[in-house]
């Protein structure tokens, strides 16, 4: 099973990268933007078939590892084993 | 005289060494340029000083690569203008495509400060015009993303400094970074755009403990006097 | 359980009768939280604060004393270094990358506030032994963060100390100094005085940062998990910081700044009241104008928000424009928040109404002060047994001690600090004291932290003086004139009478060692409640000394240089093994006694080490201190780039262990070039200083022996040297 794990400062928190790149873009004439903030995503193959268990086990992941939960959130994205 | 320009962008923090060097060490003419200039009349040679450009947010050297001054050094470049890219300007000049390849986090994970050795490996360039084939150099690094990577095979541009030992082998064990093929510092095909991630304003003075870094800046006068210049 | 409205913001029922008074009324709730951030024990140093005053602080050298942004020191030709070390360690202990990160950016403020270009920085860091994941956790992200926003802000990392300690496992200790130049009639002070002068808030905008966060924590102990305490966390961004660095000092090089002061615990309010207090002045501020980065922040959110990389600058009336237009050349925000008034209040307005008016030096000189009650100070009287066994084999003794995390190569943390950048560093991390040159003149500046919370530990009184005397002999070491020094004091609960007459002896031991040596006090730090249910760190006073050099191209750094060159014991070796990390590794015991300094050999064997320096006759140096003469030869040769080493004779002592191992001497060991040899003993027998000639530089190999015992040590530097570089990997 394929997982998608997002993190991304919590809300509140300053994101100096978001900040510095929001600037930059309307530098570059792209002036609807209004906001930017940073994360990462990190693509996981797990060797498990019950979607259910994987958003367990991922959550756990990104709880003991993936994400830093003074400032950071994560988001789980379940993906379809490919039929 | 030759005339020397300074580009500072917000973040740079090894500008008023790279000024200082020019200034009080070559005793040559030398300007700052910010980060808007959209003209470069007046200098002959560009040095993009290292330090973290606008933090290295997204990465490192890529917002720095897309202001409006970088438009006029790809034109002065491309006039046959001299540019020297010292750290993050090297990352900023591959950023910018003005030579070829990336700079990737160093294999060990981890910032490095501290001296390497590096062997001269070509010496028609006007960045190494002085300095002798496989002389070896003792210059201080300091990066967090100096493991460079070439972006197509065979390699574009030209190879001027690779990681050594003390003795000019290249080692493993000397490669401070992960390197591809121990590079340090290249040079496009022209020869007249060159990036490095040694230091070599950091050793160019008596008081600092090491000089190995101004034979790097004598070369561009040298050059200078010798072939007198560039058809800009 | 309903707690009461003053234990809430961490008040006394007594403390909020107190604020009654100055009101004359109760306060709001604004205002209760104003005087709670503003006397907790971070803010007002309530319970040092009797303690601290009779540190010296006055010489001919210094410029700025204890009260200011940073202290200030005259070096000569019209400069002046500013500087100060703080501490970081409840944020630290709670998000160790940011925690760290932040308190570099709070103390380069405080350096650039007075005007001085920030030129290096040095870090005293604390932590648990390394075999606990949560351990290595901390010491890994304090050193990413120190690595992530000194490098990125563009100053070098010259120095400091770590130490690993199980009394540190749950409170690591993380302190950050900073130095910079500045000439001496530009020296900027933080005060708002000037009837009508105008208030702006310069740099980032303001977030929740760190509401009910890092001052109170340092205020309390820690009692719950401190993953529960998270919402207060503080994000740096040290790019920011670079420009605001700019900037201020573009503005500064004007006259249009009456004073300028940064933005650090207590936010705004801390801000606010201090510029106030120092101009005698009142000021009235709109928190409208604040520019915000959330929505909906109420106006105790906007007073103590602890965002970062912000100043408070007070401009003289209509040059507002002046400090507009350097902000935003910069890219940042500067907006005038309010203004100097002349009724000694602050007065606080939101949408249109008043919402809070307080006297200011209600909040700064008229907070609470106690004289804490003071009980037995907490030391080790059990001392050294006389039969403590000499080690069964030398060579396996000293590769373990050098090879101990307290003692081996910081290389793996300062080769991820830039130590180089802004090309002033002359003498790099590794030796006794980092040496900086002043661009534009001869001179040079020494630089040195150095703590001792064992020696403290066993004895709180000479403990502090012998750290004082060890950063002077550090400094001497490497021919520099020590001038003053700035403190960091980092303890337990205050409110423990053990605790605290502990620290009123450090504080003794470190002031009769400040007169004795001539290096006052110019400010500092108190961090209190480092100790988690009742399990304090060891009294950790951390000394930043710093020193000038009259020719920076003549200074000693260790590491032998040159083959056959004596080598020469100054001063004296100690005479037993209290306090030393030799019995601290080997036979893991923790016992006194710790000796009183020798304030008078240190004095003298520092003129005749700089005198020796300074003629070139001193090839390389090393003060003798962890670990004694073993370590201090075995660094010498591990640090030689010419792999040499040394073969040495004990003095004849019928102790060599006592010799080798005992950090309770005053003594530097230092290579002398073999032709000035007669010339230097004899100058140092002129000046009272014993010189002991004690063997020669020799290829490859550290040999040790003693006339009675023979061949002690035999060891090749190679083995010396991967069991010193590997000690913390």
């Amino acid at each position: 099973m394929r997982v998608n794990v997002y993190i991304r400062l919590k809300g509140g928190v300053l994101d100096p990268e978001g900040e510095t790149i929001k600037n930059s873009l309307q530098g570059l004439h792209f002036s609807e933007v209004q906001s930017v903030r940073a994360g990462k995503v990190f693509q996981l193959e797990l060797s498990e078939e019950d979607p259910a268990r994987a958003r367990q086990r991922s959550e756990e992941m990104c709880r003991q590892l993936l994400a830093n939960p003074v400032i950071e959130d994560y988001q789980i994205e379940i993906m379809e084993p490919p039929s | 005289m030759m005339r020397f320009g300074v580009i500072r962008f917000h973040g740079s923090n090894c500008d008023r060494d790279c000024y200082h060097v020019v200034d009080r060490v070559l005793q040559q003419p030398v300007y700052w340029i910010e980060q808007n200039q959209k003209d470069l009349a007046g200098v002959d040679v560009v040095l993009i000083p290292g330090g973290f450009s606008y933090g290295d947010y997204l990465r490192a050297g890529a917002i720095a690569a897309r202001t409006p001054v970088m438009d006029a050094v790809r034109e002065f470049a491309e006039r046959g203008g001299l540019v020297l890219g010292i750290c993050n300007g090297f990352q900023i000049l591959c950023e910018a495509g003005l030579l070829p390849g990336a700079l990737m986090v160093n294999a060990s994970l981890r910032f490095a400060c501290h001296f390497a050795h590096v062997r001269v490996e070509a010496v028609d360039t006007p960045f190494t015009w002085a300095l002798s084939p496989g002389a070896v150099l003792r210059i201080p690094i300091a990066h967090h993303q100096g493991n460079f990577q070439p972006d197509v095979t065979p390699f574009q541009g030209r190879v001027l400094f690779r990681y050594c030992d003390a003795e000019g082998h290249i080692v493993p064990a000397a490669n401070p970074n992960g390197s591809w093929e121990a590079v340090a510092g290249i040079a496009n095909g022209r020869g007249n755009v060159v990036g490095m991630m040694p230091h070599p304003e950091r050793c160019s003075e008596a008081v600092l403990g090491a000089t190995d870094g101004v034979g790097i800046f004598r070369s561009l006068l040298c050059w200078w006097e010798e072939v007198g210049g560039y058809d800009v | 359980m309903t707690s009461s409205v003053w234990e809430a913001v961490g008040l006394t029922e007594a403390e909020y009768r107190k604020i009654g008074e100055y009101l004359g009324r109760d306060p709001n709730a604004l205002e209760l939280g104003i005087y709670g951030l503003m006397w907790s024990e971070h803010c007002s140093y309530k319970s040092s604060k009797r303690h601290l005053e009779t540190l010296p602080t006055e010489g001919p050298q210094v410029l700025q004393g204890p009260g200011e942004n940073a202290g200030v020191v005259d070096i000569g030709e019209d400069i002046a270094v500013a500087f100060r070390i703080e501490s970081h360690n409840h944020p630290s202990a709670i998000e160790p990358v940011q925690g760290a990160a932040t308190g570099v950016g709070g103390i380069l403020r405080d350096i650039f506030a007075m005007g001085a270009q920030p030129i290096a920085l040095l870090d005293s860091l604390r932590f648990g032994n390394l075999d606990t994941p949560r351990v290595r956790y901390l010491f890994e992200g304090v050193v990413e963060g120190i690595s992530w926003y000194g490098n990125c802000v563009g100053v070098p990392t010259v120095g400091g100390e770590i130490y690993f300690d199980d009394a540190y496992r749950d409170n690591p200790l993380v302190n950050v100094m900073c130095l910079g130049l500045v000439e001496k009639d530009r020296l900027v002070l933080g005060k708002a005085a000037g009837t009508g002068n105008s208030v702006l808030l310069v740099g980032a905008p303001t977030g929740r940062d760190g509401i009910h966060g890092a001052s109170l924590l340092a205020s309390r102990e820690f009692l719950e998990e401190p993953e529960d305490m998270r919402p207060a966390v503080q994000v740096g961004d040290p790019f920011r910081e670079k420009l605001l660095i700019e900037a201020s000092l573009e503005l500064l090089q004007g006259d249009a700044v009456i004073g300028i002061n940064d933005l650090g615990a207590a936010g705004l309010a801390s801000a606010c009241s201090e510029t106030a207090t120092r101009g005698g002045s009142g000021m009235s501020l709109d928190l409208d104008q604040v520019p915000r980065r959330e929505e909906g922040m109420t106006p105790y959110e906007v007073m103590l928000s602890e965002s970062q990389e912000r100043m408070l600058v007070i401009v003289e009336a209509g040059r507002e424009a002046e400090v507009y237009r350097v902000f935003e050349k910069w890219g940042l925000d500067a907006v005038q928040i309010g203004e100097v008034t002349d009724d000694g209040a602050l007065s606080v307005y939101h949408q249109g109404q008043e919402v809070a008016r307080i006297p200011v030096t209600s909040l700064t000189e008229g907070a609470p002060v106690y004289d804490r009650p003071m009980g037995e100070p907490l030391m080790v009287r059990e001392t050294v047994s006389e039969d403590v066994l000499p080690p069964p084999d030398y060579n396996e003794a000293l590769l373990t001690l050098v090879g101990d995390p307290n003692l081996c190569s910081r290389r793996w943390v300062y080769e991820q600090y830039d130590h180089m950048v802004g090309i002033n560093t002359v003498v790099y991390p590794g030796s006794d004291a980092a040496v900086l040159r002043v661009k534009g003149t001869q001179k040079g500046i020494a630089a040195v932290t150095d703590g001792n919370g064992l020696l403290c530990h066993v004895d709180p009184y000479r403990g502090a003086a012998r750290v004082v005397a060890e950063s002077y002999r550090n400094l001497s070491a490497t021919g520099a004139l020590p001038l003053a020094i700035t403190n960091c004091l980092n303890f337990g609960n205050p409110e423990r009478p053990e605790i605290m007459a502990t620290f009123s002896d450090v504080i003794r031991g470190m002031g009769d060692a400040c007169r004795a040596l001539n290096t006052p006090v110019t400010g500092g730090n108190v961090s209190f409640y480092n100790e988690t249910q009742r399990r304090s760190v060891y009294p950790t006073p951390v000394v930043g000394m710093i020193g000038v050099l009259d020719d920076v191209n003549k200074y000693g750094k260790t590491g032998f240089t040159t083959l056959d060159n004596p080598v020469v014991l100054l001063g004296d070796l100690g005479t037993h093994l209290g306090a030393s990390q030799y019995l601290r590794v080997t036979q893991n015991q923790i016992v006194g006694p710790v000796s009183e300094p020798n304030y008078e050999l240190e004095r003298r064997m520092g003129t005749v080490c700089r005198e020796g320096i300074r003629r070139g006759w001193i090839a390389s140096t090393h003060d003798i201190s962890d670990g004694g003469l073993g370590v201090a030869l075995a660094e010498s040769a591990a640090l030689s780039s010419e792999q040499l080493g040394a073969n040495i004779a004990l003095p004849n002592d019928p102790r060599p262990d006592v010799s080798l191992f005992s950090e309770a001497g005053t003594a530097i060991l230092v290579e002398v070039f073999s032709a000035d040899i007669e010339e230097f003993l004899e100058r140092a027998r002129a000046m009272g200083c014993p010189a002991q000639p004690i063997g020669q530089v020799i290829p490859a190999e550290l040999l040790i022996s003693h006339k009675d015992f023979g061949l002690l040590v035999n060891l090749p530097i190679s083995k010396i040297r991967q069991s010193w570089e590997e000690g913390l990997q």
